[in-house]
């Protein structure tokens, strides 16, 4: 695992450098590295707008299969999914249209037969769901909505644990009394039953509500972990050292004590962000986290159930794939990392 | 022994207070005046008025929360906002459903997890085992729903081997016709997170002296793994298994849901859907109890198998 320095300096390497060459060595670490850099770069770029924008648009008919299946459905499948090409403009809207098929109808009538206007699509690569709406830029919109509530809130949480474990564990006494009450509060009521609690009281959907919620809920365990380590390290030899030296109470636990403990937040942080994106889907589904007018991987787990009874399965393979992928990535990242970071654990 | 339990309870209190204080926080301040979420959308200052009397909120915050300590000292959140069904009727009602469930669940969900993980643990560091544990992070990366989902729609919808959903009041019938498809694909959810975490109990204790002992002994290697490491990893699983028995009630929500079993679980899903406070307040605060008696059950089980602990 650890490959022999073959540098000759007299300046030994920091901790950092080390890591990052334990970590190159791990071929696991470095793909999953790589895909879920790939996938917070497609994240960003549906955010500034490149990507999937248009996501709510009518592109295809109703239910069109992915074109690389259309040859392989059998049964009534296939004569549902049949071409067709339908005549009227696409609507913008998302909702089922009462009128529509007198619409059509109507559009028929109006036009001369055979001009086909902005005729809709058939072969979109993962097929399209009920509304014609692509189904690919719907799960890369999903990704969105679903990394970055899952970030967001692991990041609340992240934070919420650290300070608390940092000054429960670096000013002890009362300071620490309170912390450890809150902390056993927390810890005795399981985490579902938290968030379904809060979920309850807030009685207002919507992603910040998620963020929220995740975030007061999870980070009892990264609190445990950083209490300790501020345990240990506040009276090492550095830490005195840094004391007689006239550094503040401050400076001494996050100028000198924090960089110590930085990688044990980093692996909390990714492990929570595997928590938060697999509970914000859980809570999506359930009706209590993002909206129906807005898209993630669990809302897309919703309309896939229904979508699975008339034997419409490609959004929900789409939203199935695109989380693994990711959750995946990231959790063989988080080994990788906790293995590179702190080579003395073996695992 | 039995000061150390002692002690262990009277620490309780404190914790017991903080989850009445913040269930109290959480229901009566964040969540708004229940008076308005009960008297619905068409409702006059009276009617209002009568509802807050009745409930209590127009006293102050301190008698307010007297009241909820009353309740849960006495067992008693009168009745369910929704249904009028008393809370505690609920429980009694819906707890069977959900044991009929969980029950063989956690145990053939243990039982092969640990096989597993000893299994693995023999082969450690081979491909068979790191490629396991690859497929594994990948099981567990796929949503839980995915599972029922896909479980429900292919082995019942389509093959037809178990019912779509149901339940009925006759527990043989519901253990051979509809409890066995939930309870295949609760094993399937929780088979690689379980596996992963015994495998580890199983590697902390696999370079013990007492080990190697045993193989210079001449004991051949299933007898080392399946009696003597087991026997030794048993006393975390144990620990593990006990400690998380009451959110057990709670794991089984989404198959509940799904498969329509009228258990504790669902109940929960249906209460926080329709607002329905006293019987959400009722399970944070029971299960928190019972969260912390398990826990210490699990502390001295572990203790009663492993002389080495000391608990102080």
């Amino acid at each position: 695992m650890q490959s022999q320095s073959t540098v000759v300096a007299n300046v030994s390497e920091g901790a950092w450098a080390l890591a990052w060459r334990r970590f190159k060595s791990d071929r696991v670490g470095v793909w999953s590295g790589i895909t879920v850099i790939l996938s917070l770069a497609l994240v960003l770029s549906t955010l500034l707008g490149s990507l999937a924008s248009d996501w709510e648009k009518e592109v295809a008919i109703s239910h069109a299969p992915p074109s690389w299946a259309m040859g392989g459905i059998q049964g009534e499948d296939a004569s549902a999914s049949t071409p067709e090409v339908v005549l009227y403009e696409p609507t913008p809207t998302d909702v089922v249209d009462p009128i529509a098929a007198q619409w059509e109808l109507a559009q028929k009538a109006v036009k001369p037969a055979g001009e086909k206007v902005n005729a809709l699509a058939t072969n979109l690569p993962m097929g399209s769901d009920k509304w014609g709406r692509d189904v690919l830029a719907k799960t890369i919109k999903g990704a969105e909505t679903s990394i970055l509530v899952g970030l967001a809130a692991a990041l609340m949480a992240t934070l919420l644990g650290s300070v608390l474990g940092a000054v429960s564990g670096w000013y002890g006494g009362i300071v620490d009394d309170l912390s450890n009450w809150l902390y056993n509060v927390f810890h005795s009521i399981p985490g579902i039953l938290l968030i379904l609690a809060i979920a309850a009281v807030l009685n207002t959907k919507g992603t910040m509500a998620v963020v929220l919620i995740l975030g007061t809920t999870g980070w009892t365990g990264t609190y445990r972990l950083m209490r300790g380590e501020y345990l240990k390290h506040r009276n090492r030899d550095y830490v005195r050292a840094a004391d007689a030296i006239g550094a503040s109470n401050n400076r001494r636990m996050f100028v000198h004590i924090l960089p110590n403990v930085s990688h044990v937040i980093l692996v909390q942080f990714s492990l929570l962000t595997v928590a938060c994106i697999k509970a914000e889907v859980i809570l999506s589904f359930l009706g209590f986290g993002v909206p129906v007018d807005g898209v993630s991987w669990g809302t897309m787990l919703t309309e896939a159930q229904n979508d699975l009874l008339v034997g419409k399965w490609w959004q929900l393979l789409s939203a199935t794939v695109a989380m693994s992928i990711f959750v995946t990535g990231l959790s063989l990242l988080t080994d990788s990392l906790r293995d590179a970071l702190d080579p003395k654990v073996i695992h | 022994m039995s000061a150390y339990i002692l002690r262990r309870i009277w620490q309780m209190i404190p914790t017991m207070a903080g989850v009445i204080l913040l269930v109290f926080f959480l229901f009566n301040w964040i969540g708004g005046d229940p008076a308005y979420v009960l008297a619905g959308l068409f409702s006059n200052q009276e009617q209002i008025d009568s509802i807050r009397a009745e409930l209590g909120l127009d006293q102050p915050l301190v008698v307010q929360l007297w009241i909820f300590v009353k309740q849960v000292a006495t067992f008693d959140f009168g009745n369910s906002w929704t249904t009028g069904e008393s809370v505690a009727d609920i429980f009694a009602t819906r707890l069977p459903a959900s044991l009929t469930l969980m029950a063989p669940l956690l145990v053939i969900e243990t039982l092969v997890a640990l096989v597993l993980a000893v299994g693995l643990a023999w082969v450690r560091g081979s491909s068979i085992d790191r490629g396991t544990m690859v497929v594994f992070t990948a099981l567990m990366s796929v949503s839980i729903l995915v599972f029922i989902i896909l479980g429900q729609y292919v082995l019942a919808y389509r093959l037809g081997w178990f019912p779509v959903q149901g339940w009925s009041d006759d527990y043989w019938k519901n253990i051979s016709t509809y409890a066995p498809l939930p309870i295949l694909l609760g094993l399937l959810v929780s088979i690689a997170p379980n596996t992963r975490l015994f495998r580890s109990f199983v590697l902390d204790e696999v370079d013990q002296d007492y080990v190697r002992t045993a193989r210079a002994k001449g004991l051949s290697e299933p007898r080392v793994m399946f009696v003597h490491v087991l026997r030794n990893a048993l006393i975390p699983v144990i620990t593990f298994v006990i400690s998380n028995l009451p959110g057990l009630l709670l794991g089984a929500f989404l198959l509940e849901r799904f498969f329509g079993i009228p258990g504790v679980g669902r109940e929960i899903i249906l209460a926080v859907e329709r607002s329905d406070f006293p019987v959400i307040k009722a399970v944070t605060v029971y299960v928190a109890i019972a969260t912390m008696i398990f826990n210490l059950i699990g502390d001295v089980l572990y203790r009663l198998t492993d002389p080495r602990v000391q608990l102080r």
